[in-house]
């Protein structure tokens, strides 16, 4: 049965695409174009079929590799929450590829061929990171999705490599951060498995053990690290910023979100609610600090003139939401949280796009480069006014939902600091987008303010740029509308016992 | 009742028709009057589906209807019942009109983008409509939010440096305070009752502290920004660069009655009336409103701007609308209630004549209007009874409204209400009678415009004709309104 081995192979087929198009690819641009394009659809629909089998039955599914038992054997455990998080990464990597055939040429004209191998590569990590059930596992996938993001990211515009170079030192601290935290808890329990983990650390002295509390905390910051969560985003908008069109649109959405997802599942598929909210004592501390990171995001991102700088601390803002979300000790907080990753990878994607169109056919990625967009790139503009309604959290769109539930759990806990945060950033967002529609909808005015009549022509982004954009922006109206469907069916049994 | 004597989608429809006339408008922009044909018949359609269901309604009855389960818990749905149908009948049939008027005044002025006008016309018509029949709260705010948004383009027409400082005020003021009040009141709303239906019984449980409510009711009210209390109002006269059928419909009719229409639910649906007078929360209503009304309209009586001067009587008649409700007896809300139908009719009226005005002659401004009764005296007689009914005289229909509101005020033992209500219709009477009178009766010399009729174009002097002799009409057979009013209290 294909089915049943579904959950290997969606790693498995990028990795394998991705040794393809080394070997075979070297000369031929479409064919490293087709192959990427195989493997990621290969990868979606082996997460569509896992994430159909998860929803069937009820408990998680446990893939052992080779058939060997944990603890000794490695294992990919899906349960709802990876299931989700798999069908959406995967998704918004197949969308990336197609929307990459015409920037990659323009862009890395002479490397297509190497540029889609690290495609698959990040891909592949990327997925791995979220399909495993073992701590060491994720940090070795961890490092395969970081080096290959290595190597995209420092092929792209100006000081690039510069940046790359930054992210390299701070990532590296991160994942030694990460791997440190897991060593302690390693010689503490002496397993990886992270099922195994969680009994071994549901004993009472493991809860007062000092070893395991700093393992916790190591492992927690080599995450946020890892996300970009304030303080510790300064690597994260020079870099992804500076990337190419296709990069940033693969790695923005992407990197953070499973972070915050890898963040989740350790927080409490390896420790437990209890012990990171009543044994350990900075709840209080976390969902300040994701307020700050909110307001700060979220006044730096007012304080841009790039668009896609300006679209990464918005993503950085997006980070506090999730980490404020799932530390505000409250289901509806939480649920908030998980589906706010959904919602916001399909937003920050969206948006990525279309401003990755704008700088295809403008070749400029100042606010400036938006000048007359209603009637230049009309379909571009809806598509980036959607996903701009989404950010700011108008409904239906799925954005105001996330919200929704993210201030209901801060109001039935009490923390109104973080409604306050998240409505803040809600009426910065609206000034930051409304600022680029006045730039596209006016023209520049003469002495007397009259409009100077401007002769915009009809240039739209290629097809293939078009239509992942257009898909992108529809998800978010339908997730946004599919609400109670997502909530019943996933997140609610995303949702950790004693929450 | 098994057989309904309507469609059973007929409030989702009378929603969706103007949206899906959109397409229709975008698609025959190279042809105006096939373009015009489309919104006329989406507004004749939409009409005659608000009507199948007014004798439904008028019996007492409402009716639900179920859009979308989109949380758990909390569905987007359709409730139409008295107070719905009144708003909603008001906006369709001011559509239809403000559609012939638009016709005129468009092409009389060689505005540019036209097409893009009347779609988004469209848009903002249907979300209206769809606040008119929100069935809760979160429909209401999606609705709402869809208003804000579709009228920007309308109110940023000219596309010139005024229209974007215009534009900024007004999505800074509503969305602003939709987001940043409205939204979390909901929030906290849902969070304290678990409902977010309106119940004229109200949803909130003894337990909740009166501080609570007295916040809760002050974030409401300055929430719906639309509704123009101040200190929330400046959106109002910034929004007057748009073009005039747009500050006619809009802002005197549909975005402005949105907000008052959204904060009367909250107040008569949330709060309901019995805790409002209850807890004395009535007061602080009051109090706002009362404010409100009696600033603005001082600050009317200093404009020379007309459209200007109409916007800030329209913030004074908004509050007094909300004042009616803040009373919290049957005949004050009856009579807040009817006052937006009443007064859209009149200020509609008004905004028509001043657009007719500027097409005829360019004049904005009513130092400049001495003696234009006799070179447009159809148009100056239609903003004499206009004026009539938002001052609050007969034979206009603002009279009928007023007195309920008045007699309201007494049944509430506010006897100061009583004084605010009469101070603002003197004011009201001092800042319009003056341009009436002197636009009829001055002397040659006076005069600023020869001795000889010459009205605008045939489309822009009838629909203020019409909307005047709907409001005397009103005067005289009021019982349409009144009975939709009437029945929010059976």
């Amino acid at each position: 049965m294909m089915s049943a081995q579904a959950p290997i192979l969606i790693l498995l087929i990028p990795l394998l695409c991705g040794l393809a198009i080394t070997l075979v690819a070297q000369k031929s641009k479409n064919l490293a174009f087709f192959l990427i394009l195989i493997g990621m659809i290969g990868s979606f629909s082996a997460a569509c079929s896992t994430l159909i089998q998860v929803l069937q039955g009820s408990a998680p599914i446990h893939y052992r590799l080779g058939g060997w038992p944990p603890p000794f054997g490695i294992e990919l455990v899906i349960d709802h929450l990876n299931a989700m998080v798999l069908f959406i990464v995967s998704g918004s990597a197949l969308l990336t590829a197609v929307y990459s055939r015409n920037t990659v040429i323009v862009e890395i004209p002479d490397r297509v061929h190497h540029y889609y191998t690290l495609y698959a590569l990040l891909v592949s990590g990327l997925l791995g990171m979220v399909a495993t059930g073992d701590a060491f596992n994720l940090y070795v996938l961890l490092e395969i999705s970081a080096l290959s993001s290595y190597a995209l990211l420092a092929r792209g515009r100006g000081l690039a490599y510069l940046s790359t170079f930054k992210y390299i030192i701070i990532g590296t601290i991160g994942a030694s951060f990460y791997l440190l935290g897991v060593g302690y808890l390693y010689i503490k329990t002496g397993t990886l498995n992270m099922a195994d983990l969680s009994q071994m650390l549901a004993s009472p002295d493991m809860k007062e053990s000092v070893s395991i509390k700093t393992g916790f905390v190591l492992i927690i910051i080599g995450v946020w690290v890892k996300m970009g969560f304030f303080p510790l985003h300064g690597w994260l908008p020079n870099c992804y910023s500076r990337a190419s069109t296709t990069t940033s649109c693969l790695i923005a959405p992407l990197m953070t979100k499973v972070s915050i997802y890898v963040m989740i599942r350790l927080m409490f598929s390896v420790f437990s609610v209890d012990y990171v909210f009543n044994t350990l004592q900075f709840q209080q501390a976390v969902v300040w600090m994701a307020c700050i990171a909110i307001v700060a995001g979220s006044i730096s991102a007012l304080a841009q003139q790039d668009l896609k700088r300006m679209l990464c601390y918005i993503v950085l803002a997006e980070v506090g939401y999730m980490v404020g979300g799932v530390w505000l000790m409250n289901s509806n907080g939480f649920a908030g949280a998980v589906y706010h990753i959904m919602s916001d990878v399909m937003m920050t994607l969206c948006l990525f796009m279309a401003v990755g169109a704008v700088i295809y056919k403008t070749g400029d990625s100042s606010l400036e480069s938006m000048r007359g967009i209603f009637r230049k790139m009309p379909v571009t503009a809806t598509a980036f006014l959607i996903g701009g309604f989404s950010i700011i959290g108008i409904p239906p769109t799925c954005g105001f939902f996330s919200k929704w539930y993210l201030i209901t759990g801060a109001v039935e806990t009490g923390q109104y600091h973080f409604m306050i945060a998240l409505l803040f950033s809600s009426l910065v967002n609206a000034v930051l987008f409304f600022r680029i529609i006045e730039i596209g909808f006016f023209n520049r005015f003469d002495d007397s303010g009259h409009g100077i009549h401007q002769k915009f022509e009809f240039s739209e982004a290629p097809v293939m740029m078009l239509a992942p954009m257009l898909i992108c922006a529809a998800s978010l109206l339908v997730i946004g509308l599919y609400t109670s469907f997502i909530l019943r069916n996933i997140v609610q049994w995303t949702i950790p016992a004693g929450l | 009742m098994d057989h309904l004597p309507f469609i059973s989608a007929a409030p989702a429809l009378a929603i969706l028709v103007s949206l899906a006339a959109v397409p229709l408008i975008a698609l025959s922009s190279k042809i105006p009057n096939l373009r015009e044909f489309w919104t006329l018949a989406a507004g004749v359609v939409k009409l005659l589906l608000v009507l199948s269901m007014a004798g439904w309604i008028l019996a007492g009855n409402t009716y639900v209807y179920e859009i979308w389960d989109i949380l758990p818990g909390l569905s987007l749905k359709l409730r139409v019942d008295g107070f719905g149908m009144l708003f909603a009948l008001v906006a369709s049939t001011l559509w239809i009109v403000t559609s012939i008027y638009s016709i005129g005044y468009m092409r009389s002025e060689n505005e540019h983008a036209q097409t893009r006008f009347f779609c988004f016309f469209a848009v903002a018509l249907s979300a209206t409509i769809g606040v008119a029949f929100a069935g809760n709260l979160l429909t209401l705010y999606l609705f709402y939010e869809k208003l804000s948004l579709s009228t920007y383009p309308l109110v940023t027409h000219h596309q010139d440096r005024e229209g974007r400082g215009g534009g900024r005020k007004y999505l800074t003021y509503l969305l602003g305070t939709s987001i940043g009040l409205a939204l979390p009141a909901m929030l906290i709303t849902y969070h304290l009752t678990g409902s977010l239906e309106f119940s004229s019984l109200g949803v909130f449980p003894e337990t909740v502290s009166k501080s609570t409510l007295v916040v809760l009711l002050l974030m409401f009210m300055f929430g719906f920004s639309k509704a123009g209390l101040m200190p929330f109002h400046s959106w109002l006269p910034g929004a007057m660069v748009a073009p005039t059928p747009v500050s006619a419909l809009l802002h005197a009719v549909a975005v402005v009655k949105v907000g008052v229409f959204s904060v009367l639910r909250v107040l008569t649906g949330i709060f309901g009336i019995d805790l409002l007078a209850g807890q004395d929360l009535n007061t602080i209503v009051c109090g706002v409103a009362a404010f409100t009304v009696i600033v603005s309209s001082c600050i009317a009586l200093s404009q020379d701007n007309l459209k200007r001067l109409l916007a800030f009587s329209t913030v004074g008649q908004l509050a007094y609308i909300i004042l009616g409700a803040g009373l919290a007896t049957k005949l004050g809300v009856t009579g807040s209630m009817l006052h937006i139908s009443m007064h859209a009719y009149s200020k509609i009226t008004l905004f028509f004549c001043a657009g007719a005005i500027f097409v005829a002659t360019g004049k904005k401004y009513i130092s400049q209007m001495v003696g234009i009764g006799k070179r447009m005296p159809v148009t100056m007689f239609a903003f004499f009874v206009g004026s009539l009914g938002v001052i609050g005289l007969p034979p206009a229909g603002g009279f009928i409204s007023k007195l309920i509101m008045v007699r309201g005020a007494l049944d509430a033992d506010m006897a100061w209400v009583l004084g605010v209500y009469l101070t603002s219709s003197f004011l009201n009477a001092a800042y319009f009678l003056p341009i009436v009178y002197r636009a009829f009766f001055c002397t040659a010399d006076e005069s600023m415009f020869e001795d000889k009729v010459s009205e605008a174009p045939i489309f822009c002097w009838l629909p203020p004709v019409i909307t005047a002799t709907i409001s005397v009409v009103l005067f005289f057979c009021p019982w349409l309104y009144l009975g939709f009013a009437n029945v929010m209290f059976q």
